[in-house]
C-alpha cells in the first residue's frame, strides 16, 4: 500500500490554508506584538462574505467565472470588519498594557462568531458552499479534487506577490522598518498608523481567500469555522518564527502535512495503535509545536538578531 | 535674519517627572550648535521632542518661523528635520542600501535619491563595500556612518545628531567627527549632542552646557571651550 502522496497533497492543501490565514496573525504580530485572536472570525467572515456574492449571482453563471467575484466579496468583508476592529477596538488601547489588546482580541472573536449566528440568515447551522463537479485529478499519485486546486494555485501566487510587495515596494519596506524600528520608522517620515493598518487590511484579505478555498474543500462554512482553523494557524505562525512572512507559510505546510502524515500513519506505529486517525490530528499538531518551541523557540524561520548597542 | 530653529523655554516631562525644564536656544541656517552636557541633562529629551516623538509640556518651537507643537513624528521630516537617533537606531535586518532608502521615503524623485545614495557611499566608503549586507551586521561606528547617512538622505535643512561618538574606538570617533566638519563645510545645519565636550565644542559655532534639564551657560564654541567651570566639569581638568 502507498498511500504517501496522498497523504502528502492532503497535508499540502491543507498546510496552504493555514499558511494564508497564518499571514495575518504574523504580520499583525510582527509590527504591533498583538495575538489578533479574532483573526480567525476575520477569516470565516471572508467566507460568508463570498458565499453572499454566490447567492448573489444569476442562476447559471458558472461557478469558475463566480470565484473571482466571490473572493472581491470576501476580501472586501473580512478587509472592512479587520479595518473596524483595528480603528474602533485596538487602537484606542495602543500604548497600555500590553494585556487589554489580548483581552478586547478574545472578546471581539466571540462577539464576531455571535453576530455571524444571529444575523447571517441560516447560519446557525453550516451553509452549504457551492462545489466544483466532475472528475478528481490524478497527480503523482495521488487524487486531488477539483475544489483542491484553487488553494495550490492562488497560495503560492498570494505568497509571491507578498514577498515583492514587502521587499520591493516602498510601503512593503516601510513595513519592514516600523516592524523593526516603530520610533524610527516615525523619523523617516512613515506614518506607523497606517501602516499598521495596512497589515491588518493583507492579514484580512489573505484569510478571505483561505476562506473560499475552506469552502471549496469542505462544500460548507459555518461561524465556527474560524476557531479552530485560527488556532492552527496561529500554531503554524509560531512554528515558522512569528513575525515572519515566509515562516508563516513555511509553517503552515510543515503543519498540514504533519497532520496528514499523523493521520495515516500513526496506528501502524508499534505501540501507537490507538493515536492514529482524524481524530487524533489536532493533537499531533500541537505536539509538534511543543516539540519545535523545545528545541528551536523562535520557530523554523525566525531569528534573533540582537542589535548592537 | 530669523532663525532656522528657534527653542522658547521648552518643557517637556516624562509623567511627573520634568526632564526638561525651561530650555531656550536658537540655530541659524549654516550653524553647528551643540548641546553638551552629562547623562540626564535632558539633551536626548530635547531632541526628540524636536523631532515629535514626545510631546512638549509648554514653550514654543519654531522651524522657519512656524511652530512645530502638535505635528506628528513623521510629518515633521517633511519640514526638514532629520534625526539621527542616540544609539544609532539602523534597521538591523534590512540591508545598508534599503537603510539609505528609508532615509529618503518622503522623497519621489528617482534620480536625486540614487545620487544621494551614491553620496553617502563616497561619504562613507565601507557603506559602498557592504551595501548589500545586513545593517545589524555592521560595527558600531559603521552604524554610526550608517545612521548619519541615513539622516542625510531626506535632504535636511536642519541635521540633528544625538551622542554619534557614543561607544566608539577613537580613531571611529576621529572620523566621525571629521565627517562632521565636512557636513558643516559644505554648509549643513547642524544641532549636535554630545558627551564628548572637547570634541563638540571644538567644531560648534555654538555651544549651550545642559544640567538636569536647564541650560546653565551658552557660548560660543571656543569660548566654552576655553572656560574654567566647563573645563572643569566636562572636560575632566582640576
Amino acid at each position: 500500500m502507498n498511500e504517501l502522496p496522498q497523504q502528502l497533497a492532503n497535508g499540502l492543501i491543507l498546510g496552504a490554508m493555514y499558511g494564508l490565514i497564518a499571514i495575518g496573525y504574523t504580520m499583525v504580530y510582527g509590527i504591533i506584538q498583538l495575538i489578533n485572536f479574532a483573526h480567525g472570525e476575520i477569516f470565516m467572515i471572508g467566507g460568508f462574505g463570498a458565499l453572499t456574492v454566490y447567492l448573489g449571482l444569476p442562476s447559471g453563471f458558472s461557478l469558475i467565472a463566480a470565484i473571482p467575484l466571490m473572493i472581491v466579496g470576501g476580501v472586501i468583508a473580512a478587509v472592512a470588519i479587520s479595518m473596524a476592529a483595528e480603528r474602533f477596538a485596538y487602537r484606542p488601547l495602543r500604548g497600555g498594557p500590553r494585556l487589554a489588546p489580548l483581552i478586547t482580541a478574545i472578546g471581539l472573536s466571540l462577539a464576531l462568531q455571535q453576530a455571524v449566528w444571529m444575523w447571517y440568515p441560516n447560519a446557525t447551522k453550516d451553509r452549504s458552499f457551492p462545489q466544483f463537479e466532475g472528475e478528481s485529478f490524478d497527480v503523482l499519485g495521488a487524487t486531488i479534487q477539483r475544489g483542491d486546486i484553487f488553494v495550490l494555485i492562488v497560495a503560492p501566487l498570494c505568497m509571491l506577490a507578498l514577498g515583492l510587495f514587502v521587499s520591493k515596494t516602498r510601503a512593503g519596506r516601510g513595513m519592514q522598518a516600523t516592524s523593526q524600528d516603530p520610533d524610527t520608522a516615525k523619523l523617516m517620515g512613515i506614518n506607523t498608523d497606517r501602516i499598521i493598518v495596512m497589515a491588518f487590511a493583507i492579514g484580512a484579505a489573505f484569510a478571505a481567500v483561505a476562506a473560499v478555498a475552506y469552502g471549496l474543500k469542505n462544500g460548507q462554512i459555518g461561524f465556527r469555522m474560524g476557531f479552530i482553523m485560527g488556532l492552527k494557524a496561529f500554531t503554524a505562525a509560531v512554528l515558522g518564527g512569528i513575525g515572519n512572512i515566509y515562516g508563516a507559510m513555511l509553517g503552515g505546510v510543515v503543519l498540514g502535512i504533519a497532520e496528514a502524515l499523523a493521520t495515516g500513519y500513526m496506528s501502524e506505529v508499534p505501540g501507537m495503535e490507538l493515536f492514529g486517525g482524524g481524530a487524533w490530528k489536532d493533537v499531533w499538531a500541537f505536539a509538534l509545536l511543543i516539540i519545535v518551541l523545545l528545541v528551536r523557540p523562535q520557530g523554523l524561520l525566525g531569528e534573533r538578531v540582537s542589535d548592537r548597542a | 535674519m530669523t532663525a532656522l530653529l528657534e527653542v522658547e523655554d521648552l518643557r517637556v516631562a516624562y509623567g511627573k517627572i520634568e526632564a526638561v525644564k525651561g530650555i531656550s536656544f536658537t540655530v541659524d541656517a549654516g550653524q553647528v550648535v551643540t548641546l553638551i552636557g552629562t547623562n540626564g541633562a535632558g539633551k536626548t529629551t530635547t531632541l526628540r521632542t524636536l523631532s515629535g516623538l514626545l510631546k512638549p509640556l509648554g514653550g514654543r518651537i519654531l522651524f522657519e518661523g512656524k511652530p512645530l507643537a502638535n505635528i506628528p513624528a513623521h510629518k515633521i521630516v517633511s519640514l526638514g528635520i532629520a534625526h539621527s537617533p542616540e544609539g544609532r537606531h539602523i534597521f538591523p535586518r534590512l540591508t545598508i542600501t534599503e537603510n539609505l532608502l528609508l532615509g529618503a521615503y518622503l522623497r519621489n524623485d528617482k534620480a536625486g535619491i540614487e545620487k544621494d545614495v551614491q553620496r553617502a557611499y563616497d561619504l562613507f566608503p565601507i557603506l559602498g563595500e557592504r551595501r548589500k549586507q545586513a545593517a545589524g551586521t555592521l560595527s558600531g561606528g559603521e552604524q554610526q556612518m550608517l545612521a548619519m547617512g541615513r539622516a542625510l538622505m531626506s535632504q535636511p535643512k536642519l541635521l540633528m545628531l544625538d551622542e554619534p561618538s557614543m561607544g566608539l574606538s577613537p580613531i571611529m570617533m576621529q572620523k566621525i567627527m571629521e565627517t562632521i566638519v565636512e557636513l558643516k563645510a559644505a554648509g549643513t545645519t547642524i544641532l549636535l549632542v554630545e558627551q564628548n565636550a572637547q570634541a563638540a565644542l571644538s567644531l560648534a559655532d555654538q555651544g549651550h552646557v545642559m544640567e538636569v534639564g536647564k541650560i546653565v551657560l551658552s557660548g560660543a564654541g571656543s569660548d566654552l571651550l576655553h572656560d574654567e567651570s566647563v573645563r572643569k566639569a566636562y572636560l575632566g581638568e582640576d
